[in-house]
């Protein structure tokens, strides 16, 4: 019994890939392409080169620490749908602190990863606050958080370039890219937040696992009313988790400020990063590891995915069906175990 | 005899997987082998060859991009080049962080010439210019000051003046309206020629100027539209990329509701007449057209003959039939035609010189 579940472990996320891949080659079948090539392409988008292999880095790091954010939150029994907007003010934050002051590296960057992190977890107190005080549902006021954290950085972008729609870029010292991991990766936009994020996927289980504070906040996941008779001060702990899970959240800003792209321009609509970040942490069953494994998948995929119109030819919406059901099975991976346990069980019965 | 089923069941599937897997390995060396084959295929032809990286907005958002693209594509034409690595083609980007990437991309693919469509590629260009010294580069509606780099700007103040004249001739409630995208100096350029034209004829003129701070969001463009409208404004021009099919979608609705109501939308980059068709009605009144096909053209040729305007930046305006108003099909009156006539003639020759701040 003990030999099948091992199998059982391995079996259904192999199959569901697999599946995953079968249904999405039907469907450039049936739309007239190549899905041998298309595949092909997907692989090389992801692995084929060294610059690919550091943009499908780069595109993974927001990812863990946006799939951190949501799943620390879970775990406290906390839906924060807000991880877009703590992002974004995370990002601003960086991108200020970076352009701003002239100060020596080791002091330059920390202090701009501090600041990101604190306006995420800023961004995560209100919503927090108003859930453990008032008991307004963090799910609206998180998304509207979202709405206010667009539009007021939008704004504070026009307001402290003087009327220009960026920033200046950040100084040298407070960038995370160098020319090591440049030349590396012929020129790719890889930097070292991969290291900040994995970093913090350990920072996470420790709190969860090492400490009283994260053992509490799990309780109050578990069971709210059981872990305030037990003499847990559970509001304080729902206050706590939005803003670790905030402070993440601005982390993953600090990626694409200090990293990626090196200033904040206004935007016109959501990253997405944020809400990614939902299927990350659902994807990794909302544990740290788990986090790294899901926002692997989707930057690869995501990333992977821009090369089949480059060198397969197929267009950019049958790309999105395909990897849409790849995610889509690998997420089902509940109804492929239930298969296989029916299965097994009418041998049993024969 | 129960363990034994169960492993039997999950060693075929095992043996199903590797084989799919063996198979995908096979698949991917013969990739490597055609990669090598059209790797020197490349180096054998010296043929010119272009290529596009969209913005955001898409290869089909009805205007920018698909421009720019007909461009490529008459261009192509013209020299009798394919689609593919030894024609011309184009990469789509569906978020900010792909502009970088796919630049790199079509430099891996050895293109000659890479256009970078959208003020917002500009930094992307500015990097990536600089590591790729030997492969050239077009910025549209952006400036980049490298050698490799061209820089295409276009005169859009003076499409809005002539659509702000077209606008303060055709309105009976003395009251107009713009709506823009982003508020980024390329649309600002649009609202400072609008407005400089509606005060040109008329100093009463109502203007009600709004930013929608997106490209692509249409229900934007239809509640601003609305709000416009209801306050009594008889002609909308937007420069809002696909928030602007928001401003078409509510004025076709009005129309609908009330086929005698006077009603204009002015459209803004591409012909936009069909978008304001209502039965047999149409609510575009013109469009206030920028050509970045005939930039595209204009780039490729001088590229091709060994002209490239490597480090300068090319201003395409009225004169240089950069700009312009689309035809109206007798939307606009004869009489009227013939004011904006005479202004086109103005802005041209520089008898009047359009701001570009509002």
């Amino acid at each position: 019994m003990i030999m099948s579940n091992r199998v059982m472990k391995l079996l259904v996320p192999a199959i569901a890939i697999i599946l995953g891949l079968l249904v999405g080659a039907i469907v450039m079948l049936f739309s007239g392409h190549d899905p041998v090539q298309g595949y092909i392409a997907l692989w090389d988008g992801i692995f084929g080169s060294s610059y690919s292999i550091g943009e499908t880095i780069r595109q993974i790091s927001p990812y863990i620490l946006a799939g951190l954010a949501v799943a620390f939150a879970f775990r406290t029994g906390l839906f924060n749908i807000g991880v877009e907007g703590q992002l974004i003010v995370g990002w601003f934050a960086a991108a200020y602190v970076g352009m701003a002051f002239e100060l020596p590296m080791f002091i330059h960057i920390p202090l701009a990863l501090i600041a990101a992190a604190a306006a995420g977890a800023i961004w995560g107190l209100i919503p927090g606050i108003l859930k453990a005080t008032l008991r307004v549902h963090e799910v609206i006021v998180t998304i509207m958080m979202n709405y206010i954290a667009l539009h007021v950085v939008n704004a504070l972008i026009k307001t402290i370039s003087g009327g220009s729609f960026k920033l200046d870029r950040i100084k040298p010292t407070a960038s995370l890219r160098s020319e090591f991991l440049s030349e590396l990766t012929d020129f790719s936009t890889l930097h070292y937040g991969i290291i900040i994020a994995l970093l913090m996927v350990a920072v996470m289980w420790f709190i969860l696992e090492k400490t009283k504070t994260g053992y509490e906040l799990k309780s109050v996941g578990f069971n709210e009313e059981a872990s305030r008779y037990a003499g847990m001060n559970t509001n304080k702990n729902i206050v706590l988790s939005m803003m670790i899970s905030g402070g993440f959240a601005g982390l993953g800003g600090a990626m694409e400020a200090l990293g990626t792209f090196g200033n904040i321009s206004s935007m016109g609509g959501f990253t997405g990063i944020g809400f990614d970040g939902i299927a990350v942490a659902l994807l990794g069953a909302n544990t740290p590891l788990g986090v790294i494994f899901g926002a692997t998948l989707f930057g690869s995929l995501k990333y992977g995915s821009n090369n089949m119109p480059n060198a397969a030819g197929i267009p950019v919406e049958i790309v999105s069906i395909v990897i849409a059901l790849i995610i889509f099975f690998v997420a089902s991976g509940y109804i492929i175990r239930v298969v296989l346990n029916r299965m097994g069980k009418k041998k049993e019965a024969k | 005899m129960l363990k034994k089923s169960k492993l039997g069941l999950a060693l075929s599937i095992m043996l199903i997987g590797s084989a799919f897997l063996a198979a995908c390995g096979s698949d991917k060396d013969t990739g490597k082998e055609e990669e090598g084959t059209t790797g020197s295929g490349e180096e054998e032809t010296s043929e010119f060859t272009v290529a596009m990286v969209t913005d955001v907005g898409g290869i089909d958002d009805k205007s920018f991009n698909q421009s720019a693209w007909k461009g490529i594509q008459d261009f192509g034409e013209a020299n009798n080049m394919e689609r593919g690595d030894k024609g011309f083609d184009y990469l789509q980007s569906n978020d900010d962080t792909d502009y970088t990437p796919n630049l790199n991309k079509l430099v891996q693919r050895d293109f000659d010439l890479i256009f970078g469509v959208g003020f917002i590629i500009e930094e992307a260009i500015d990097e990536i210019s600089s590591q790729r010294p030997d492969t050239n580069f077009t910025i549209i509606d952006g400036v980049v000051e490298q050698p490799n780099v061209a820089s295409v700007l276009f005169k859009d103040q003076e499409s809005g003046y002539l659509a702000g004249i077209a606008a303060a001739l055709m309105t009976e409630t003395n009251k107009v309206g713009f709506v823009g995208g982003m508020d980024i100096p390329v649309i600002e350029r649009f609202e400072a020629g609008f407005i400089a034209g509606v005060k040109e004829i008329n100093d009463e003129i109502e203007i009600q100027s709004e930013y929608t701070g997106a490209f692509d969001k249409a229900e934007l463009g239809k509640a601003t539209a609305s709000l416009m409208y209801s306050s009594g404004v008889d002609v909308v021009f937007h420069a809002a990329g696909g928030t602007g099919n928001g401003v078409f979608a509510e004025a076709k609705e009005r129309k609908t509701a009330d086929p005698d109501a006077s009603i204009w939308v002015i459209g803004v980059d591409s012909d936009q007449y069909e978008e304001g068709q209502v039965g047999d009605e149409n609510i575009t009144l013109t469009s206030a057209m920028k050509r970045v096909d005939n930039a595209v053209v204009d780039i490729s040729e001088l590229a091709k003959k060994g002209e490239f305007p490597g480090g300068e930046t090319v201003v395409y305006g009225l004169a240089e039939e950069g700009v312009g108003l689309a035809d109206s099909r007798g939307a606009i009156p004869e009489e009227h035609m013939k004011t904006i006539e005479e202004y086109m003639e103005k802005v041209s020759s520089g008898e009047i010189e359009v701001p570009e701040k509002p």
